[in-house]
């Protein structure tokens, strides 16, 4: 029973839910995206720091959290147009649970593919960061 | 013979063979269904009266001159006497066949809210419904300029009789809608004494019994309750048919709800006249096959009886509640003196979604999330909560599971 539980929640999900490494608001900010889950009310504030740097700040489940540290970590010092490929990317990991190589530790969120209501609270903060970035306006 | 003690009798090993959904497995391990307050698992009775309807007795009711047609309103009719039976309407002409609660009280809304509700006048909720008991009465506000006023509850989960005094002290309310059983907290309200306290008071009483029927008895003249609605599929009934319950004289005065076949007593191309209540609420074939289905609901809790399914229910929400008080850092919401099978809870480690998949994970199905009460969730200081429900087939055994299941999640979090 605990393999099924650790094969989706893997520790890094745990470990970064409940300490996350990139996790507050900076003083110094460039842009900001907002992304709410109507759903659940769970929601996620994402910092563009100049630079490429990113911070979050996600109120929600593990998912959610750990999806937002693992992004930040990813992201750091992509462009715009690098982070839109890697969104893609990650969309299609939980989409189909299917991992990326390209993506590293971003790849411990595949096992949400299984749960279609449970996507949502993965990809959430890429969409917060997309609309920090200027893809247009993001809807729970 | 002298009267005896009746001790509820209560084949649970039986009713659960009576549920052929509960012998599914998920993820490999045996279904444990705590989600019936959302929806409840149907008996093999009812599915088999679905199946006759199909198969063996039916065309449309209330039209044809042929012997199927007649059968089938027969069979669709009798229903509407045992919904009446169930509630303990005076009289059959009472009970409205609609799609669910939800639509009953847009019914409610729409007709009664629109002609005898008048601008100005005022609607009384609480703070712990349904939002299909407050986004109906919402949209009457807005289209209507009637006011709508929400009552306190208690931290406990119970009606704060101060706040509904002072919400009426004005005079101007003259419906209060309010939850019989709270989905989210598993309260009972005092329904008799709500009634009385709106009827002294000039207002007239809805209550939502989608929890509330389920478990106990509800006998709608002894509370004196002038509308009150349920649906099907939490009464392990199917989905698609819900009951609106009023009095016959609020029936009579309220104008249609939607036009077309069925509802009319005569039609030109100039205007029609309508039928007289049930009939002039249900425009258009209904959900005959549901409706029948709903009957073998009633006639499968009626034969098990609800002495002996709230005794049952009782003990397991007596035994959940102990369960969960065993789990360090687990928040029960709610408290109050008289409860049923519905439990919130929150952990201080887990996030709610985190615990309905981590226990999905381990076949225990629950619900998280709002319950359709988002208000109430900012009432209650949460985001979100997971919640247990108990139906007549629930085991303790499941309850021992669930909180096995929430050990392991603490583990996986600490």
């Amino acid at each position: 029973m605990m393999t099924d539980t650790a094969e989706l929640y893997q520790s890094l999900i745990v470990e970064r839910s409940k300490a996350p490494r990139y996790a507050g608001r900076p003083d110094v900010f460039d842009v900001q995206g907002h992304g709410e889950n109507a759903m659940c009310g769970d929601e996620v504030q994402v910092f563009v720091q100049r630079g490429g740097e990113v911070r979050h700040e996600a109120h929600g489940c593990a998912i959610l959290a750990a999806s937002a540290d693992l992004m930040a970590q990813a992201v750091a010092g992509k462009t715009p147009a690098q982070v839109a490929e890697m969104r893609a990317a990650f969309e299609d990991v939980v989409g189909t649970g299917k991992e990326n190589p390209v993506l590293g530790d971003l790849n411990a969120l595949a096992g949400v593919a299984e749960y279609r209501s449970r996507i949502r609270c993965a990809t959430l903060p890429w969409a917060a960061l997309g609309e920090a970035l200027g893809e247009g306006q993001v809807n729970g | 013979m002298s009267a005896v003690v009746q001790v509820p009798v209560f084949d649970l090993a039986g009713i659960r063979k009576d549920f052929p959904i509960l012998t599914q497995q998920v993820h490999g391990k045996k279904l444990v269904f705590l989600d019936s307050a959302a929806s409840a698992q149907k008996p093999r009775a009812v599915i088999d009266a679905m199946v006759h309807v199909m198969e063996a007795q039916y065309a449309n009711v209330h039209r044809g001159l042929h012997w199927m047609s007649e059968r089938t309103s027969d069979a669709y009719e009798a229903v509407r006497d045992k919904v009446a039976g169930f509630l303990n309407a005076a009289v059959r002409e009472e009970i409205v066949f609609t799609r669910n609660a939800t639509e009953s009280i847009n019914l409610v809304a729409y007709t009664y809210g629109r002609t005898v509700l008048k601008p100005g006048d005022a609607i009384v909720v609480s703070e712990m419904e349904h939002h299909a008991n407050l986004v109906p009465w919402q949209m009457l506000r807005d289209a209507h300029g009637v006011e709508l006023r929400i009552a306190k509850i208690t931290d406990a989960g119970e009606i704060d009789w101060e706040s509904l005094e002072e919400k009426f002290a004005d005079g101007k309310v003259k419906l209060l809608a309010v939850t019989h059983m709270s989905n989210v907290l598993g309260s009972y309200t005092p329904a008799e004494r709500l009634a009385a306290f709106a009827h002294a008071r000039g207002a007239k009483i809805l209550l939502d019994g989608s929890q509330a029927v389920v478990h106990r008895a509800v006998d709608v003249q002894a509370i004196d309750a002038d509308f009150y609605v349920f649906s099907g599929h939490k009464l392990y009934g199917p989905t698609g048919i819900g009951v609106l319950y009023a009095k016959r004289e609020i029936l009579d005065a309220m104008p249609p709800f939607l036009g077309g076949g069925d509802m009319i007593e005569s039609v030109s191309y100039e205007r029609s006249t309508w039928a007289k209540p049930p009939h002039r609420f249900e425009a258009g074939t209904p959900a005959i096959i549901e409706t029948i289905g709903l009957g073998a609901a009633i006639d499968y809790v009626q034969a098990i009886g609800f002495d002996a399914i709230a005794a049952h229910e009782r003990a397991l929400t007596e035994h959940g509640l102990k369960v969960l008080a065993g789990i360090e850092g687990l928040r029960v919401l709610g408290s109050a003196q008289d409860r049923g099978g519905v439990i919130s809870f929150t952990m201080k480690d887990a996030h709610p979604h985190d615990i309905a998949t981590l226990l999905d994970r381990q076949g225990i199905a629950v619900r998280a999330g709002q319950h359709c009460a988002e208000p109430l969730m900012g009432r209650l200081g949460v985001t979100a909560t997971a919640r247990a429900s108990f139906a007549l087939y629930t085991t303790p055994e499941e309850i021992d599971a669930l909180g096995a299941g929430l050990l392991r999640i603490k583990q996986i979090f600490q």
